[in-house]
């Protein structure tokens, strides 16, 4: 019973990496821009939360510092997708394989770093309720930030005129064009604050979830999150749900192997992996859903002259 | 005192200067037609007043005074509202979240809800305000464009071809709104082409021709061919019509029922009709009736069709791909220019081996010189005004590529040429040009299939003419024996009834 | 302020220019970072785009390095011509070398060197079976091939380690997670004595000449370009979007996976972890660089591989982290992608418009009164 708790704490953690990135990329994707370049942003986000976080020894710095550089990334590629019209799928991997060796070079000194002691964290009273209290009390603050997120970003998709706005660009730029919105500088905001997002995502890896830094160590956590939005349909709710999922999938590999499960490591390793690959094809078998829910201008360039 | 006046407004473009030292009066309480062809100018001269674009020189006036448009929502404020020819829709939105996002954010959802509901009423434009846009059918997603326009309570009201989409029983509608709007003091900009409706609804015209405005009348005085002499320089061209020769059935289409590929398409029920070599038939509808699904079912571009429902030369094709029908003499003509019927960045001799294939041997070579050589061929035969056959697709003006296109499957000596909107987007002179060659090819003996939203195109050309409404086809009838109004009602699917209505007018 | 104005057309110019102004941002921003971690710029300059042309050997060394990246380069511009994202050339890559390292194995001393044959046919099977389960996916299930092809390149990954540290694992090699060496029959014939280079460059270059034939002169390849540029178009012409599919990704995996077998029956020799080394993701920068055309992808792939001769000489030399190479690639394609915006668009400089702002206010005056 005690290492199913456990189970469900981890699941938890792991989970929150992969919602912040996802509901990031959701606000992204909504806007009607498809960021490829999670992972890059994450990588460095990680890196960069690191280092603030080794050198002030504090861990909210670090977060900042994390959405600052995911935000900044996200605004470079943002003024080459949205203004100059690049390709987005080309210039998202072009973002992600410049993070991959910019996070590498930069984080070349910190290798052997350390952060200072992490703090244990559970709420008082909830935390001792037996089961229950060690499985979903005793989390990093921002593990209850991510849940208090999702419902935000719903409130704001959905009963919100902003949101309403958000969506109605992302369905047809055009037609928000011919409206008076600014579509651009709506799209940008949007890539930024999906951009922070992911940089929150990537300092909770190097900060909470294994607080060291090792090259490449967002190991494909970025690409998940991107399957993981299309997996939930745009919906936060759903993506939140989604990302418990996937976090127990990843957790799934050490609780086997601590069960005594006599599977090859490498196999354990590649569930993750596998799952997203499975998810992936249960949910774009049904063409006609994927369309109805898609924010219908992902992908294309919008060419406001016209 | 002027409503809205232009005063030598000009816009330059990189290729061309879109409007040149234009002037514009506008009354209040004017409906004001704006008229000339396609690629005159307007949809530029209207994008100026609407803010989506700012002119290079010259003044625009508003109730006197000199104003600077910077963008939509400043012309909202002034009071300009425009209902546009391609819908600024949102699909996945309701009726009334799109018409509360064309509004300034004072109001709630519920109150623009409400306020909706009364203005349909008030201008007999119901629509459910709680459906999604998708579900909606043509006609009434502009009835949701006008809506949402009249709800700003505009002081001038810019359409842009709303014609278009209707039924004639929908337009004869749509002018009773008008003049009730102009009658409570609202100016009215109608840009259209179509002579006849101009000359029936509007009380001034001002006639733009290459950027230039050649003439400013009053329509109710003004003949046809007064008009086509300002809007084209000439009176409209004249088509050589000879007797059909008829031959055997071509195209024998029957029991086809498909049904839509997507969300958002028509169900095809039972269609049947046939065409036969040395004629011409036309399928008459209003966009969004099923026009779409039928061509891609006769083009091959959708396989799906019932055994036995397309057959050419008694032959089944129901399942035969495009290229396969156009080895067995089956070319086709898509409504899409750019990007269907031709590739934008490909040059025109690359884009002729989208449908040719002479050039290419059985190992799958391709003979460069042979395909450039068609090209030419094809530029000069049918007059197409381009950089020769390695100039880019995109960089011919819309009635130059239409040429080339329906050249292109004319040159191939088709047994049977179906075409979607032959003349969509083109200029007088290359429209007529293209009519002249359908026609030239049904006296061949080829058969032809014209698919367009052009009630006057398909009484020109046509021998026999059928009714496409809500996917399914009405029987034919000669193009001689036919009526706009008869038509009219049988686009709202009402050809059964035809004969009890036919004697109920008599007797009226 | 600055304007972007649309060109009427394309201009040739900047198409060929704008990698060259790419590589001229990369190196001045390269410069700069040289400066700040405290080297001698001009040093820094001198051994990434110097050192590696300046002997017979250091030309050599680059023909071996742009093999790789130029065969699987090839592949990927078919594939990206034909708009399917096939992102997962490194795992292909490694299939390919795995495949490989299965027929070297069986190789022993009576095995004549024509071997070496089935060693790259493995190959190029081994990386066609990894890029199929990403066409099927598509095919079957509509399941996007930018994340499949991505996720298996992890798996691929994991399926290396285990195999080297597991059931392939040399006895006799000290417990290091690699197989045995494999022996010389089942090498690439080398070109010269004393240098690494071997057939495979020969290889690479008839690649180049066959897709350029492919690409600009048969039906098949004008069908694939198609169904990328205007996949309406495509299917007005009849043109099968699942042929396509498949081709494309068949022939990528392929390419991939035959540039893994060449790494293993050359330079590397045998199977180690260490074989993933990038040239997957590099390949895809060496194949926009190169503008997704044949003659283009060899001068590119000449390119990448200076990069990485040049980290790598940088980390003996001047003691700085093998990654810069990553870094520089990345700034490469980033740098490309805005330059080619100017092969569409043209820089104009346009004065702001007058006194806008007292216009409004003038109106909404008399909005009020």
């Amino acid at each position: 019973m005690d290492s199913i708790a456990l189970l469900l704490a981890a699941t938890l953690n792991a989970g929150t990496v992969l919602a912040f990135a996802a509901l990031g990329l959701l606000i992204n994707e909504r806007s009607g821009i498809v960021n490829l370049g999670a992972e890059g942003m994450m990588l460095v986000a990680a890196i960069a939360g690191f280092a603030v976080g080794v050198s002030t020894g504090n861990d909210w710095l670090a977060f900042a510092a994390g959405a600052a550089a995911g935000a900044l990334l996200a605004a470079a590629f943002g003024v080459l997708v949205i203004w100059l019209n690049t390709n987005q799928y080309a210039t998202g991997l072009a973002l992600s394989l410049f993070g991959a060796g910019f996070s590498a070079f930069v984080g070349i000194k910190y290798t052997q770093e350390k952060l200072s002691e992490r703090p244990h964290f559970s709420i008082p009273g909830l935390a001792d309720i037996p089961f229950i209290g060690p499985a979903l009390f005793r989390q990093h603050p921002m593990v209850y930030i991510a849940i208090a997120l999702t419902v935000a970003l719903a409130w704001f998709l959905y009963r919100s005129r902003a949101g309403l706005v958000l969506r109605a660009v992302g369905e047809s730029p055009e037609s928000a064009h011919a409206l008076g919105y600014p579509v651009r500088r709506i799209r940008l905001a949007a890539v930024m604050v999906g951009g922070a997002l992911c940089g929150v995502s990537g300092a909770y890896i190097s900060v909470v979830y294994t607080p060291l830094w090792v090259e490449g160590m967002v190991a494909g956590k970025g690409w998940i999150a991107l399957a993981l939005t299309t997996f939930a349909t745009w919906r936060p709710a759903r993506v939140l749900l989604g990302a418990y999922l996937f976090g127990g999938v990843t957790m799934l590999q050490f609780f086997l192997q601590s069960e005594g499960v006599q599977v090859p490591s490498q196999f354990l390793t590649m569930l993750p992996y596998l799952a997203t690959i499975v998810v992936l094809v249960l949910i774009s078998r049904n063409k006609a859903f994927i369309r109805i829910n898609m924010p219908a201008s992902i992908g294309k360039p919008f060419f406001p002259g016209s | 005192m002027l409503r809205l006046e232009l005063v030598n407004i000009s816009k330059q473009y990189p290729a061309v200067k879109a409007n040149d030292s234009v002037n514009l009066q506008v009354q209040p309480g004017e409906i004001h037609a704006v008229l000339g062809e396609n690629g005159a100018g307007k949809s530029t001269m209207m994008k100026m007043i609407y803010g989506a674009v700012r002119p290079d020189e010259g003044e625009i006036r508003w109730n006197g005074q000199a104003v600077n448009i910077r963008n939509p929502q400043e012309a909202r404020h002034l009071g300009i509202s425009m209902v546009f020819q391609h819908f600024s829709l949102f699909d996945t939105l309701t009726a009334a979240e799109n018409v509360w996002l064309g509004l300034d954010k004072s109001l709630s959802l519920a109150e623009v809800t409400q306020r909706m509901m009364k203005v349909e009423k008030e201008y007999g434009l119901e629509v459910d305000p709680l459906r999604p846009v998708h579900t909606l059918s043509v006609g009434e997603r502009q009835r949701v464009e006008i809506v949402r326009a009249l709800m700003t309570a505009p002081k001038c009201l810019i359409l842009d071809e709303p014609t278009s989409v209707l039924t004639p029983q929908a337009v004869d509608k749509l002018f009773v709104v008008l003049r009730k709007l102009a009658g409570e003091g609202t100016s009215i900009l109608y840009i259209s082409h179509k002579l006849d409706e101009i000359r029936a609804l509007c009380t001034n015209c001002t006639v733009l021709r290459g950027g230039k405005v050649t003439g400013m009348v009053d329509p109710r005085t003004e003949s046809n061919a007064g008009l086509s002499r300002l809007m084209i320089g000439a009176e409209p061209p004249q088509l050589q019509h000879r007797p059909a020769k008829l031959g055997a059935v071509v195209l024998d289409v029957r029991g086809l029922t498909l049904a839509k590929e997507d969300q958002f398409g028509m169900n095809l029920a039972d269609i049947r009709f046939d065409v036969k070599a040395g004629e011409i038939v036309g399928i008459a509808g209003v966009s969004g009736n099923g026009q779409q699904e039928l061509m891609a079912a006769l083009s091959g571009e959708d396989t799906r069709s019932p055994a036995d429902s397309v057959r050419l030369f008694g032959k089944d094709i129901s399942n035969h791909s495009p290229r396969r029908r156009r080895h067995e003499g089956l070319h086709f003509v898509p409504e899409e220019r750019l990007g269907r019927g031709a590739v934008p960045t490909l040059s025109l001799a690359a884009n002729t081996l989208l449908t040719r294939t002479e050039a290419v041997s059985n190992s799958g070579w391709i003979a460069t010189a042979q395909v450039a050589a068609l090209a030419q061929t094809l530029i000069q035969r049918f007059n197409v005004k381009s950089g020769g056959p390695n100039a880019a697709a995109k960089s011919l003006s819309g009635g130059n590529l239409q040429k080339f296109i329906v050249g292109r499957e004319i040159e191939a000596n088709p047994k049977l040429l179906i075409v979607s909107q032959p003349t969509w987007g083109v200029d007088v002179g290359a429209a007529a040009q293209i009519r002249g060659e359908l026609l030239a090819l049904r006296d061949q003996g080829c058969a032809l299939l014209v698919v367009s939203e052009e009630l006057d195109e398909l009484f020109e050309i046509c021998d026999r003419m059928v009714v496409i409404a809500k996917g399914r086809v009405s029987p034919s009838v000669a193009t001689s024996a036919a009526t706009t109004l008869m038509i009219g009602e049988w686009m709202s699917g009402l050809w059964d009834q035809n004969a009890n209505e036919e004697a109920a007018h008599a007797q009226a | 302020m600055l304007k972007l104005e649309a060109r009427p057309e394309q201009s040739r110019l900047m198409a060929i220019g704008s990698p060259l102004l790419a590589l001229l941002i990369t190196v001045v921003v390269g410069t700069i970072l040289f400066a700040l971690l405290g080297k001698d710029p001009v040093r820094g300059l001198y051994i990434f785009f110097v050192e590696p042309l300046k002997s017979v050997y250091a030309l050599t060394e680059l023909a071996v390095k742009a093999t790789p990246l130029m065969l699987i380069a090839l592949g990927l511009a078919v594939c990206f011509r034909s708009n399917v994202w096939n992102i997962g050339a490194e795992g292909q890559y490694i299939l390919g070398a795995i495949f490989a390292s299965g027929v070297a194995m069986t190789a022993d001393k009576s095995t004549g060197g024509w071997i070496v044959v089935l060693v790259l046919l493995a190959a190029i099977a081994g990386g066609m079976l990894w890029a199929a389960i990403v066409a099927l996916l598509r095919d079957r299930f509509n399941a996007n091939e930018i994340l499949v092809s991505l996720m298996l390149v992890y798996v691929a990954d994991q399926l290396l380690s285990y195999l080297v540290y597991g059931p392939w694992k040399d006895p006799a090699g000290y417990n290091f997670p690699q197989t045995i060496t494999f022996l010389k029959s089942t090498q690439m014939p080398r070109l010269f004595s004393g240098f690494r280079v071997n057939a495979g460059v020969i290889i690479a270059l008839l690649a180049v000449a066959a897709f350029w034939v492919l690409l600009f002169r048969t039906y098949a390849g004008f069908q694939l370009q198609v169904g990328g540029l205007a996949p309406a178009a495509a299917r007005y012409a009849g043109f099968s979007s699942r042929k396509a599919l498949w081709t494309a990704l068949l022939l990528s995996g392929g390419m991939a996976g035959l540039a893994g077998g060449l790494e293993i029956a050359g330079p590397l020799g045998q199977l180690t972890p260490y074989v993933p080394a990038g040239y997957g993701f590099a390949a895809i920068i060496v194949a926009y660089v190169g503008r997704l055309h044949p003659v283009g992808i060899v001068f590119s792939s000449i390119l990448m591989s200076m990069f990485y001769i040049g980290g790598e000489l940088a980390q003996s030399r001047l003691g700085l982290p093998k990654s810069l190479t990553g870094v520089f690639q990345g700034l490469l394609l980033f740098a490309l992608l805005a330059c080619d915006t100017l092969i569409y668009y043209r820089i104009r400089w346009q004065a702001a418009r007058p006194t806008a702002a007292k216009v409004a206010a003038i109106s909404t005056e008399q909005k009020v009164a």
